[in-house]
């Protein structure tokens, strides 16, 4: 049913120099401790994070639950910062695709998809057999996730002795891990157009719109950096 | 309406509306060939939607991280940058650096 071997083996991403654990640990902190002062009770706070599981759209539910958003605008807007885990799968998953693989642990292990185990799959899957990439992809997957709903626990139970300044030191921390990430990934022209036009356009476009900006500004780029003919020898 | 009751019935809408964007990605992946033009522009529009993101938590950050100036934010992140390429790509060493530096400039700066 899961390749053990290959499973530990991604699940052995958490630890070592590149692990995510730590970046996802103070987000999840921070958003833990955000929940009790929200008033969310505990079984509430650890039932997002295990079955949402992405931080911008649990930002969001908390934000409108504060201004007593309607049901339908929470929906709309969670959807709306969330859409990005679309790209992110279409993108991802015909490469962890064997015939092999009975077709629900695709389904149910998409869930495990978020920007930290995006990213390590991204740069560790010519490593991995083809056959045994789904059962590595669970090991990342549910590695991140136990480690995301336990800092939430943490989160929530240490509220009270964190500091406004420790809250801001603890919201740098996911931003530059994935930044740190990304300039690690850039090893061909085409993600580098990618990743700079997506930086550059992502705030500019926030001038414009807030809500749409994101999306906006990585269909662009990216189309950019699809578009573009590089040359044999690395150049434009 | 009795906000608490609505508590529960909101985390399950947030999820639902998550999970309908991986669950339609996994879907429509069965049908993309890793080798198809299809594939290779999902993939760059896929980072540069993070680069996007990540860009707009730094540069237009919600919540705590908004109560430091740009000014600081931006040398916290250089500094972690430039960090984690000396460092030879160590992840771990910029986040914990990061961490420590803006939580020491933003109670600096409070006094």
């Amino acid at each position: 049913m899961i390749h053990s071997k290959s499973y530990l083996l991604g699940l052995k991403s958490l630890i070592g120099i590149r692990s995510p654990a730590l970046a996802l640990a103070c987000s999840f902190i921070a958003l833990g401790a955000l929940f009790k002062q929200a008033g969310f009770n505990i079984q509430q706070s650890l039932g997002s994070s295990l079955f949402t599981y992405a931080l911008p759209g649990q930002l969001v539910m908390t934000e409108s639950y504060l201004i007593g958003a309607s049901i339908l605008n929470i929906f709309l807007s969670v959807w709306l910062v969330n859409f990005r885990l679309y790209p992110m799968t279409v993108s991802l998953f015909p490469i962890l695709k064997h015939k092999s693989q009975p077709r629900w642990k695709y389904y149910l292990s998409c869930h495990f998809i978020a920007v930290a185990s995006w990213l390590i799959m991204k740069s560790e899957y010519e490593k991995i057999n083809k056959k045994f990439r789904l059962d590595f992809w669970i090991g990342i997957g549910s590695g991140t996730l136990t480690t995301a709903v336990f800092s939430t626990f943490l989160g929530y139970s240490l509220s009270d002795y964190l500091s406004q300044e420790m809250m801001i030191g603890l919201a740098i921390v996911n931003p530059v891990y994935f930044l740190c990430m990304m300039i690690g990934a850039m090893n061909d022209v085409k993600t580098r157009i990618a990743v700079i036009s997506g930086i550059i356009l992502g705030p500019i476009f926030y001038l414009i719109s807030p809500e749409w900006s994101i999306l906006l500004g990585g269909i662009i780029g990216g189309s950019l950096a699809f578009l573009i003919k590089v040359k044999k020898n690395g150049t434009i | 309406m009795e906000l608490s009751n609505n508590l529960i019935l909101i985390i399950v809408i947030t999820s639902v509306a998550t999970f309908v964007s991986r669950f339609l990605g996994a879907l429509t992946a069965e049908n993309i060939n890793v080798k198809s033009k299809i594939f290779h522009w999902f993939n760059y529009v896929a980072y540069s939607i993070l680069a996007a993101l990540i860009a707009r938590m730094i540069i237009f950050p919600a919540g705590a991280l908004s109560e430091a100036t740009l000014l600081i934010r931006l040398i916290v992140v250089g500094i972690s940058v430039t960090v984690f390429i000396l460092s030879k790509k160590n992840l771990v060493l910029p986040t914990v650096i990061s961490f420590i530096l803006l939580t020491f400039l933003a109670n600096t700066i409070s006094y």
